[in-house]
Parts: C-alpha cells; sequence; structure tokens
C-alpha cells in the first residue's frame, strides 16, 4: 500500500508556500469541465463544495439530512482557533502547532499540523468576510477566549453557537452557488458505496431517501467530507444521524483507514438518565473556564452538594494538575472523572457524575456576568435534568464526543484511492490521539477552503482520466451491489429491532474500548462483535420497502457498517499497546496512573488496508517524523 | 394521537397510539423512540420523523403538539422537550408541520427545501474564499453585533410557518435579512438580498404576515418579530430603488 | 419589470399599501369622532362644523377623493391579498392553539368585511341620505344624528359595528407601525400602548352618541 506522506521539502514554515508553487493549475477555462462530487455539507464538505464552486468546477454535494444546513457541525459550541495573537497574550502560528502537536500526544503529521496553524488565521478573516457574527468588544474588535487547556486565549466563538455561525457561513456560500448553477445540491441522498474504475474513484452510488431511487454519479474526483464516527458507541455527543457509512464503504473499497481506535471522549456532558437515553448533550467545555469540579473526598458521601464542607470535597483536577487545574486536556479530565468514579466517588443516582460548580465564580463575578457567559449552557441545562445550575452544581460525566481515526490522507489530503479526497473530522486529521477543544472547526474549514480546492486541481491537472459514463461496467456493478445489499436488509424480517442492536454494540464498545482499554477486554471485544454482526444479518427486524422513505433502512445500513467498524477498532486498539491522548493502555501508565506512551515501538500512523470479508486486515505504518518538535512526556501537573 | 400518512400523494389519518413506559425524563423524541420499537415488534411500520442534533439546534425535528409547534414550551424545540411537561396518561395530539409549501413527504416529516431555495435566492454575502481582509479591519460595534447574532441563531426549523395563522415564512426571512443586513460586511448587498429573498418567498406559496405574532411564541431561538418590520422597512426601499438591470443596480451584488 | 409593478404584485408591496391606507383612514376615523363629539356642544356647534366643512367645496372633495381612494385600495389589496392567501394551507390542523394571535388580529378580515358593509350603510345613511330610517334633513346634521340613533335597531346597528371598528384599529394601528417598519426597542412597548388607547377612545368616542341618545341625554 502506498504510504507515502508527500510532504513537501524544505523548512517547516515554507513548505506550504512552496507547495502551493509546485502543484499544477487547471486552466481557468478547463475547469467546468471537471465534474466534482463532495459528499458531506458539514464544514469541511459545505466549505469545499462553495469554494470549488467559486472557482468553476461542476460540483455536485450530497448530504443525508433535509438541508445542507443541518450538517452535524452545526452543533458545536465552544469556538475555533486561530493564532491572531489580537490578545497580545503570546500566541503564534509556532505555538497554536505545537500546542497541537502536544495536545494530540505526538500521534499527528508536523507538516499537516503547521500548515493548519498557518492557514487557521485566514479562517477568520474569511468567516468574518460571510458575515459570521463572532462576539466583539465594547470598541468593535473581536473578542477572544481560553478554552479547552489552552493558556493564550485564541478562541474565537458566537455565542454558544459558534458551529452553527460558521456552518450558516459555509451554507450560504454554498447555497449561493447552487443559486448560481455552479452546485448541484442532492440533500436526503444517502452515499452507499465509492464507484471505483481504473483503480481510481470515480464516483459515487446514492440512495434518494425519499423516493428509494438507488443512483450512480460519476465524477472526476470525489470529496469525503462526511464527518466522525463517534456514534458507533450509540450514545455519544454526536447527531443521531452521523455515521461512518461513506468512509466505511471507501475503506472497503480501498481506501486505508488509519488509527480508528483514537476516540475523544468529552470529560463536560450531561451524565445519562436511563436506558431510553438516545444521545448524550455536551455541556460546552467552556464551563471549565469558571466552573470547579469536584466529587465528595469520601467514598459514599450522599449528602446533597451544599451541604459537602468545602473541607470534605475533593477538587481533583485542581489537586492533581495544579498548573492547569480545571482546563486540563480533555482525554485527561475525563479520565480523572472516570477514577474518582470507579472509585465509588460519583455523584448522582447512578454515581456516573461529577459536580461542575459555579458557586465560586457566581460570588467571584456576579450571577449577571455568569448569566452573559453560559446563560443559554445553563438554560439548555435546566432544560434538560429539571436542576438550576446556579443554585446547585452540574452533573457532568464524560461521553464519546469525536473520532481523530478516520480515512488515512496524504498532504494533499487523498487517501490511499487516487482520487478520492477526504476532508474534516471523517479523515485521520491533524489531531493525533486527542484533538484540543475548538481545532475541529479550525480543521474541516482549513481543509475545505484553503488546502483542498488547491490540492485537488493539482491531481486534476497532473492525470488523465478516461471518460466514464453511467453504463460502464464498474458503475452498474457497483449499483446492483448496493441494490442487493439494501434488499437484503429489508429481507430479513428478523425479531430484534436496528436500535436494539445498535445499543447492544454500543454498551460492548463502551466497556471495552472506552476510556480505558486492556487486552483481555478487547480480545473479548474483537470474539463478541461478529457474534453480534452475525446475528444482526439473521434477526434484525427492518419493516417497509426500498422504495420510499423508511428510516429503519436507514439505521440498518449505518449500524451495519459500525458492526464492522467496531471490530477495526478494537483490533487498532488491542495492538496499540501504549497509552497515547484519548487511548489509554491500562497497561501502559506511569506508577501515578498517568499515560505512558512508547515512542520507541508506536511513532506511527496504524493504516489499516481491507483484505477481504472474514480476513483479518492488513496493518501499513506510515512513521512519524518529527523535525520541529521534541518528543515530550505530556504534563499538565 | 399521530398522523400518518404513506407519502405525499396519498391521503393520510390519525392513529391512536399508548406510549407505555415513560418516564418523565424522557425527551418528546425517546418517547417516539419507545412508541415505534413498539411498533415494530408487533410489525407495524415505525412513525418517520425529522431529527438529527437532538439538541435543539440542527432544526431537523418538528411536530405540531397539541396544535402548538414545537409543544408547550417556550423557546424550545421539540427536540428539547421532555415528558415532564405532560400530564400522565394524556392525548397528545402530534401533527406534521402544515403548509402548501411543506409538502409532508410521509407521516410527520415534511419538506422544507423552500426555505434553502430561499437563502440561494440572496440569503448570503458573496465573499469568496481568499478575498477577505483581515476580520479586525472592520469594526462592528458589540451592539450591532448582539443584535445581529439573536436573528441569527435562527435554526431554519420550520416552525414560524407552522404557527403562523397564514402560514407566512415572514419571520425566518426576516432573521436572515436582519443578520446580515446589520452587519458592515452586508452593506452593499443589503438591498438585492431583501428584495430577492422576498420575491423568493412570495414564489414558493407562503402566505404574507398580518402581523399574528404567532411566529415569535412558536420560535424555539425566540427570534422577534421586530425583524419582520425591519425586512418591510428594507423591502420598501429596496423594491422600489434596485434596478433589474444588473449594470445599473444600487447594490454591488 | 418597473419597479412600482414589482411593489405592487409583492405580498409585503401590498401590505404597506394596505398600512398606509389604514392610516389614512385611521387618521379620519379620528377626525369624525372629534368632529361627531360635537354633538354633545349642542345642535348649533354640529351643524356648523357641517356647514363650514360643506362651505370648503375643494378642501371637501379633495379629502373625500383621498379617503375615497384610501377605502378603495385598502379593499382592493385585501381582496387579492386574501386570495393569494387560500391555498397556502390545504390540510388544516386537527388541533390548532394560538399563543399570541387575539380575536383582533384573527379578526381583520371578516371584521374588515363587516366594516366595509358599514360603511355603504352608513354612507347610504348620512351622507346621501337614501336609506331613511326617519325622515332626513339636509342641513340639520344633529338632528339627523338624533333622531336615527332613537330608532333602537339603528343604534344597535352602529354600536355592533363600533365593535369592529375597535378591533380592527386595536391590531390595525399597531399592525401599521410594524408593517411600515418603524420599529426600534425603545418605543416598541410604546405603539402598543398607543394603539390600544386610539382603539378604545375612538371606541368610546363614537360609541358615547348612539348611547347618550338611547339614554335620552341627548335629544
Ligand atoms: C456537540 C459537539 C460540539 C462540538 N464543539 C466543537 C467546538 O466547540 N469546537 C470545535 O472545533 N469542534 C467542535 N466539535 C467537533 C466538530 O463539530 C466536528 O468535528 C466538525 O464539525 C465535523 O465537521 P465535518 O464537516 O467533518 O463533518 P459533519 O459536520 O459531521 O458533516 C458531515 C456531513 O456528511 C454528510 N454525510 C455523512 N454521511 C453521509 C453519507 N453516507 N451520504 C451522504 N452524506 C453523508 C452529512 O449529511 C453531513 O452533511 C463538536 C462536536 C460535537 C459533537
Ligand atoms: C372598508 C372596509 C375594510 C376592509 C375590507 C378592511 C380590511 C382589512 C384587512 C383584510 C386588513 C388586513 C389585515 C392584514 O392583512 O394585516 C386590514 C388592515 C388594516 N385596516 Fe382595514 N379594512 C377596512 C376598513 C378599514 C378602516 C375603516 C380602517 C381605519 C379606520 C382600516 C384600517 C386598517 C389598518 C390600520 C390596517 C392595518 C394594516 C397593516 O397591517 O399594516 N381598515 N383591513
Ligand atoms: C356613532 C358613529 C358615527 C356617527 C354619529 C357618524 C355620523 C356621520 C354623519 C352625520 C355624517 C355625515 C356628515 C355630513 O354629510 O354632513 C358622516 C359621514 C361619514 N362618516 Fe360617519 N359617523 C359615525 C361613525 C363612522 C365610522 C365608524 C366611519 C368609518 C369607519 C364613518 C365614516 C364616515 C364617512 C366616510 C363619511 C362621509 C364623509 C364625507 O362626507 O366625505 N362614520 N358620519
Ligand atoms: S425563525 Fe425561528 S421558527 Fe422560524 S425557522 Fe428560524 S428558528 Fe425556526
Ligand atoms: S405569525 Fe404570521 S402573520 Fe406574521 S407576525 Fe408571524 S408571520
Ligand atoms: S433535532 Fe436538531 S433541533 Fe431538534
Amino acid at each position: 500500500m502506498d504510504l507515502r506522506s508527500r510532504i513537501p521539502s524544505g523548512p517547516l514554515p515554507d513548505k506550504w508556500d512552496r507547495h502551493r508553487f509546485e502543484m499544477k493549475l487547471v486552466n481557468p477555462a478547463n475547469k467546468r469541465k471537471y465534474q466534482v462530487i463532495v459528499v458531506g455539507s458539514g464544514l469541511a464538505g459545505a466549505s469545499a463544495a462553495a469554494t470549488l464552486g467559486e472557482l468553476g468546477y461542476q460540483v455536485k454535494c450530497f448530504c443525508f439530512q433535509d438541508s445542507p444546513r443541518r450538517a452535524h457541525s452545526i452543533a458545536a459550541q465552544g469556538g475555533i482557533n486561530a493564532a491572531k495573537n489580537y490578545q497580545n497574550d503570546g500566541d503564534s502560528i509556532y505555538r497554536l502547532f505545537y500546542d497541537t502537536v502536544k495536545g494530540g500526544d505526538f500521534r499527528a503529521r508536523e507538516a499537516n499540523v503547521f500548515r493548519l496553524a498557518q492557514i487557521s488565521v485566514n479562517i477568520i478573516d474569511q468567516c468574518v468576510a460571510q458575515g459570521v457574527p463572532f462576539a466583539r468588544e465594547y470598541g468593535g474588535l473581536l473578542a477572544n477566549r481560553s478554552f479547552g487547556g489552552s493558556q493564550v486565549s485564541r478562541t474565537f466563538y458566537a455565542r454558544g453557537q459558534t458551529g452553527q455561525q460558521l456552518l450558516l457561513g459555509a451554507y450560504q456560500a454554498l447555497e449561493r452557488q447552487i443559486g448560481a448553477g455552479q452546485v448541484r445540491m442532492f440533500p436526503r441522498t444517502e452515499m452507499l458505496d465509492v464507484i471505483m474504475v481504473d483503480g481510481r474513484a470515480r464516483g459515487i452510488v446514492t440512495r434518494d431517501l425519499v423516493t428509494g431511487a438507488i443512483d450512480a454519479h460519476v465524477a472526476d474526483a470525489v470529496v469525503l467530507g462526511t464527518g466522525g464516527y463517534g456514534n458507533v458507541f450509540y450514545l455519544s455527543t454526536n447527531a443521531k444521524g452521523s455515521n461512518c457509512t461513506a468512509i466505511w464503504r471507501a475503506y472497503r473499497r480501498g481506501a486505508a483507514f488509519a488509527n480508528p481506535c483514537f476516540t475523544q471522549i468529552h470529560p463536560t456532558c450531561i451524565p445519562v438518565s436511563g436506558e431510553h437515553q438516545s444521545k448524550l448533550t455536551l455541556m460546552s467545555e467552556s464551563l471549565r473556564n469558571d466552573g470547579r469540579v469536584w466529587v465528595p473526598a469520601r467514598k459514599g458521601d450522599h449528602r446533597p452538594p451544599g451541604e459537602i464542607p468545602d473541607g470534605e470535597r475533593d477538587y481533583y483536577l485542581e489537586r492533581k494538575y495544579p498548573s492547569y487545574g480545571n482546563l486540563s486536556p480533555r482525554d485527561i479530565a475525563s479520565r480523572a472523572a472516570k477514577q474518582v468514579c470507579d472509585e465509588g466517588r460519583g455523584v448522582g443516582d447512578t454515581g456516573l457524575g461529577v459536580y461542575l460548580d459555579f458557586a465560586d465564580a457566581i460570588k467571584r463575578l456576579g450571577e449577571s456576568t455568569i448569566r452573559e457567559r453560559y446563560g443559554n449552557l445553563f438554560a439548555m441545562y435546566e432544560r434538560i435534568t429539571d436542576e438550576n445550575p446556579y443554585r446547585v452544581p452540574m452533573r457532568i460525566f464524560p461521553a464519546v464526543h469525536y473520532t481523530m481515526g478516520g480515512l488515512w490522507v496524504d498532504y494533499n489530503l487523498m487517501s490511499t484511492i487516487p482520487g478520492l479526497h477526504v476532508i474534516g473530522e471523517a479523515n485521520f486529521s491533524d489531531h493525533g490521539a486527542n484533538r484540543l477543544g475548538a481545532s475541529a472547526l479550525m480543521q474541516g474549514l482549513a481543509d475545505g477552503y484553503f488546502i483542498l480546492p488547491y490540492t485537488i486541481g493539482d491531481y486534476l491537472a497532473t492525470t488523465k482520466l478516461a471518460p466514464v459514463d453511467a453504463g460502464h461496467p464498474a458503475v452498474a456493478a457497483a449499483r446492483s451491489e448496493v441494490d442487493a445489499r439494501t434488499r437484503r436488509l429489508l429481507s430479513i424480517r428478523g425479531t430484534r429491532t436496528v436500535d436494539a442492536f445498535h445499543r447492544q454494540l454500543g454498551k460492548l464498545l463502551w466497556e471495552h474500548c472506552g476510556m480505558a482499554r486492556n487486552a483481555a477486554g478487547l480480545q473479548r471485544a474483537i470474539a463478541e462483535i461478529p457474534a453480534l454482526r452475525e446475528e444482526f444479518w439473521q434477526n434484525v427486524n427492518v419493516l417497509g420497502g426500498g422504495d420510499e422513505l423508511n428510516q429503519a433502512l436507514e439505521k440498518a445500513g449505518r449500524v451495519a457498517d459500525f458492526l464492522e467498524l467496531s471490530e477495526l477498532m478494537c483490533i487498532d486498539a488491542l495492538h496499540r499497546a501504549e497509552s497515547c491522548g484519548g487511548h489509554f493502555r491500562e497497561e501502559s501508565q506511569t506508577p501515578d496512573g498517568e499515560a505512558l506512551r512508547d515512542d520507541g515501538n508506536f511513532s506511527y500512523a496504524a493504516a489499516w488496508e481491507f483484505a477481504g470479508d472474514g480476513k483479518a486486515p492488513i496493518l501499513n505504518k506510515e512513521p512519524l517524523v518529527f523535525e520541529q518538535v521534541a518528543l515530550t512526556q505530556r504534563s499538565y501537573k | 394521537m399521530v398522523w400518518r400518512q404513506p407519502n405525499a400523494s396519498e391521503a393520510g389519518g390519525f392513529v391512536r397510539y399508548d406510549a407505555r413506559d415513560i418516564t418523565p425524563e424522557m425527551s418528546f423524541l425517546e418517547m417516539l423512540d419507545v412508541v415505534n420499537e413498539r411498533l415494530q415488534q408487533t410489525g407495524e411500520e415505525p412513525i418517520a420523523f425529522d431529527h438529527d442534533c437532538r439538541e435543539g439546534i440542527c432544526g431537523s425535528c418538528s411536530l405540531m403538539i397539541d396544535g402548538v409547534a414545537h409543544g408547550p414550551n417556550r423557546g424550545t424545540a421539540t427536540c428539547q422537550l421532555h415528558m415532564r411537561s405532560f400530564r400522565d396518561g394524556a392525548t397528545i395530539y402530534v401533527e406534521p408541520w402544515r403548509a402548501a409549501a411543506f409538502p409532508v413527504i410521509r407521516d410527520l416529516v415534511v419538506d422544507r427545501s423552500a426555505f434553502d431555495r430561499i437563502i440561494a435566492a440572496g440569503g448570503f454575502i458573496s465573499a469568496p474564499t481568499g478575498g477577505a481582509r483581515d476580520a479586525n479591519g472592520v469594526l462592528i460595534p458589540k451592539d450591532a453585533v448582539e443584535e445581529a447574532m439573536d436573528a441569527a441563531a435562527c435554526i431554519g426549523c420550520g416552525a414560524c410557518v407552522a404557527a403562523c395563522p397564514n402560514a407566512s415564512a415572514s419571520l425566518f426571512v426576516a432573521a436572515k435579512v436582519t443578520h446580515l443586513g446589520l452587519l458592515p460586511q452586508g452593506q452593499p448587498e443589503r438591498d438585492r438580498r431583501a428584495l430577492h429573498m422576498v420575491l423568493q418567498m412570495d414564489a414558493e406559496g407562503f402566505g404574507y404576515c398580518t402581523n399574528h405574532a404567532e411566529c415569535q411564541a412558536a420560535c424555539p431561538k425566540e427570534i422577534s418579530i421586530d425583524t419582520i418590520a425591519r425586512m418591510n422597512r428594507e423591502f420598501a426601499r429596496a423594491t422600489l430603488t434596485v434596478s433589474d438591470q444588473p449594470g445599473r443596480s444600487q447594490g454591488t451584488g | 419589470m418597473p419597479a412600482v409593478i414589482r411593489f405592487y404584485r409583492s405580498t409585503i408591496g401590498k401590505k404597506i399599501i394596505m398600512a398606509v391606507t389604514g392610516a389614512v383612514m385611521v387618521a379620519f376615523v379620528v377626525a369624525h369622532v372629534i368632529g361627531n363629539l360635537l354633538v354633545f356642544v349642542g345642535p348649533g356647534a354640529l351643524n356648523h362644523y357641517s356647514a363650514v366643512l360643506k362651505a370648503n367645496a375643494p378642501l371637501l372633495w379633495f379629502a373625500r377623493s383621498v379617503l375615497l381612494a384610501s377605502g378603495v385600495a385598502h379593499v382592493v389589496c385585501a381582496l387579492q391579498l386574501t386570495r393569494h392567501q387560500v391555498d397556502v394551507r390545504p390540510v388544516g390542523y386537527a388541533r390548532y392553539e394560538p399563543q399570541a394571535a387575539g380575536i383582533a388580529s384573527r379578526s381583520m378580515r371578516w371584521g374588515g368585511v363587516f366594516l366595509f358593509t358599514f360603511i355603504v350603510l352608513h354612507l347610504l345613511h348620512f351622507t346621501t341620505r337614501t336609506f331613511q330610517p326617519v325622515p332626513l334633513s339636509a342641513t340639520d346634521v344633529y338632528a339627523n344624528v338624533v333622531t336615527s340613533f332613537r330608532v333602537w335597531w339603528v343604534s344597535a346597528l352602529y354600536l355592533v359595528a363600533m365593535v369592529a371598528l375597535g378591533l380592527h384599529l386595536y391590531h390595525g394601528t399597531w399592525s401599521v407601525f410594524q408593517t411600515l417598519g418603524l420599529n426600534h426597542p425603545n418605543y416598541n412597548p410604546a405603539r402598543r400602548r398607543f394603539a390600544t388607547a386610539l382603539a378604545i377612545l375612538v371606541y368610546l368616542g363614537f360609541t358615547s352618541i348612539p348611547i347618550a341618545v338611547m339614554a335620552g341625554l341627548l335629544r
């Protein structure tokens, strides 16, 4: 498998500039002769589709929601990072780069991360030009806040709705291109396979979710911006529809899947309230700027929080990590919460929760300041839990939030399938083994606005593509495979619903491949998942037909893919016998219980190659070379 | 009581379902999940409804619940509504959004693509990638940004249309006209934007506004009908001043 | 398309026309109620006032034509907009619970139709005097008013019409500001108060006359 990263030569700060010069350009008059398919209308997909449309390519864009504006990026609350140094607090491109590499526990590619930090400044400019109403100071300048484990204030935000505002900016740019006829939008359309011709990605097969029609779309290049796969755990902060189908189908067609086990568990989510729970709600990390995390010092202390005196509380993040305290990075904060709950000190009915207390902040700043900063988050919390966080501390617990793993891509964001580009959360990204807060939005937009539109031009300009039409045998074959699979799902008519399988899979994965993993557990999961998958294909109950809106059928296809991906995640987690970032292997920890990396053996991206059904996937390694940063053991103490 | 309709062309009707094993902590959509789970076990097709984020931001969820868009709580989308807001044993009517411009696709799912076409007609600032100047190069008063943000919070759910006795999309359109019209970046296209969005709204077959203010009450983001007043004003100016010939237009968009 | 036609064809354009013409009519109604209240000053005052108006033929006809044009435009736009409205919700709700709209805003259309009928009758009654519930004089307006309102059903008709007018004004006057985009957070509460006060005062002003006649206070 070709895992050449295609990182340009030269010193780190010049690589991207040099690369932009070296890439071939498509003659402006020829651009309209190229067809590009963009799957996904999140920050990555919408920004890419809009920009490609502006450049003159003929673009088709797909999403499964009823409108591109509803892509899951809309839900991001906290903010987006950029190395603007507007606050004059010592930020720089280099610092953002370093923080991201370190935050990712040195499992990301240096050159990509540096480029990301460089581009971050353009993103803010672009978004402001589109009318994104970022928060401002009275003087009219942009406001910033510090976010999730960063000691500088580099996060731009629009109340608690940053993702929404950024996505609306990209969506509006996309709609402008749709209005101009440059982009054709296919909402409520799900991609179910990649069409391969001569070893290249030349199109996709889709199902129209309203009519059930299965169609083939051919193109010169395909871009996947289909988001993360956190929903493999059933319960996560992701939107209900988020899925892995697009990237999983691509994996099965030959795209390498990198670091599938790297998942991020977010420390501040509202705890589960019962069996019926359908998703978890994130409380923005910004809350940790003013809230203090604690649990009772004594095990089994069930007094109401207000009656526990300060001396009998354990502010464990401040105690363990004095210099970062409540702002410790996500993986560390999550694991610490799990630890205190495992010790029996968790709070709430289930014992799976810790307090996030604003009493001190309210005393210090006044309720109105807190209301101004977090009013909408507090309201959201109260709506869900029926508790008033101005009076009683919030209860929070970690939840699956983001997947750092994804399809492997080179510096040009192209997967191991020529012509198949992957952007946003769907690729294995620039976040290594752990993503810093407010960096996913930055990465999605960097990929979509500023990187892919260049690199895809280079691909098109340097590749001779034979014409392919809808009658091509490969097209027909891919279509009929999708058709057959759909029909098969509908023909089983077993006794268990799709959700029942999904819930069971989620529990299994959370237990064995969640916040802490060990070899024995992973092996059990690897044994149990195929059995569950087998049962699914024997006994799942999908009613209704294929030629109508059939939400159970949609879910079934997605869960079928999760049932395959989950196994790969466990295989990856098992093989990586080190702890790094969000991947904590109990066998690999320091004496005081912190994650212990093993750079000697694992300083690589694990790119898994599909070997066929029933065959073990093949491990390929892209070694990570660090020229600029010295690998250190992460410490936030 | 839930509205069931197999597809756009066949007629629908109400069916009564018993929702058993419901707890007060459940969200309204989780209640529907539970009902659906049972339906499927008894061989009946699940009730189709739109949803995605389930935290009140994507605008997918809809539902007219007991005659109120997004249910009884103010400033709340259906997905954020919890069963503790209902009496045990109550009969709840669940209907889809109803408007000619929002045809029913199935059961409780409607087609809201008219909103996308309204945005495509002018709900944007033309700022192609790459041409932007430094973000701090434009000073924007905090108050203007906050007011713009109030309007920009629209999630495009369509509750305003559903609740409006005239099935008018005025609040949705006005929210966007207001958001972009308040910002300095939005000025060059301000007139064209108002003009084209409103003309598209009319063309999509939405009703007109008679200032009932039902939309404001239904809006999960509590967007104010002040935005509608602003839209009327902007439109009045735009329609009388913007020329049809692009070369001689007032705006530059 | 010429800008004016484009304006007229749009729903907001027609609404603005309704608001402007509505405002003209509101102004007339206010002036009219003040004029009519002269009835309490005495026969001389009212009759003199009427005579002065009629003596100023050019002014009177100018005012009448503005009013008539407004009325016609108002009604034509109302009809066209209402027709636009017919198909916007082909399938209604089985249950619909208004959260904000009151009887005033929801009665604008039927209330308007009723007002229209009233105005026609009213013109036939006092202005052209083709409709004479009691014999009417060409010059003694005071006597016309008092003798007419002694007929219980004439009073009743007027009293009912005033309810329609009051509701139309209660919503309409506020609505004018909204339609014309005359809003500012600092003054918005004042718009509501203004419309409420205006509707109540006009309602009380007009109704006081038939009530006073029936009660025997005016004779
Ligand atoms: C609750 C929450 C809060 C967050 N807050 C922050 C934050 O504050 N800051 C930050 O930086 N990051 C945050 N993140 C992470 C960030 O939002 C995501 O990583 C990012 O938005 C992903 O964008 P995307 O464009 O890659 O994918 P998405 O936005 O997930 O878009 C995926 C798109 O692909 C389409 N799609 C998927 N599969 C298919 C298919 N098979 N066929 C057709 N279309 C398909 C979907 O319709 C959708 O349009 C948050 C995430 C969550 C869950
Ligand atoms: C002649 C018969 C009349 C008819 C058929 C009529 C009808 C209507 C209708 C249908 C509306 C629309 C409600 C809406 O769409 O917002 C309306 C609004 C209005 N009417 Fe009338 N009306 C009549 C007379 C009057 C009179 C006599 C007055 C004033 C005294 C008046 C003042 C208004 C005002 C101010 C509005 C509000 C306009 C707006 O919404 O901005 N109307 N009328
Ligand atoms: C108690 C209530 C009312 C009384 C006693 C009353 C009385 C009169 C009288 C006496 C005239 C004739 C004046 C003249 O020709 O010398 C008149 C004219 C008129 N009234 Fe009224 N009126 C009442 C209510 C209304 C209302 C509610 C309206 C409209 C909504 C209205 C509209 C008119 C109009 C349009 C004219 C014709 C004016 C003209 O000559 O140009 N009136 N009214
Ligand atoms: S204005 Fe409010 S009700 Fe209307 S679409 Fe936007 S958020 Fe929904
Ligand atoms: S409810 Fe309808 S009538 Fe206007 S004020 Fe709202 S759009
Ligand atoms: S499901 Fe997203 S707003 Fe309700």
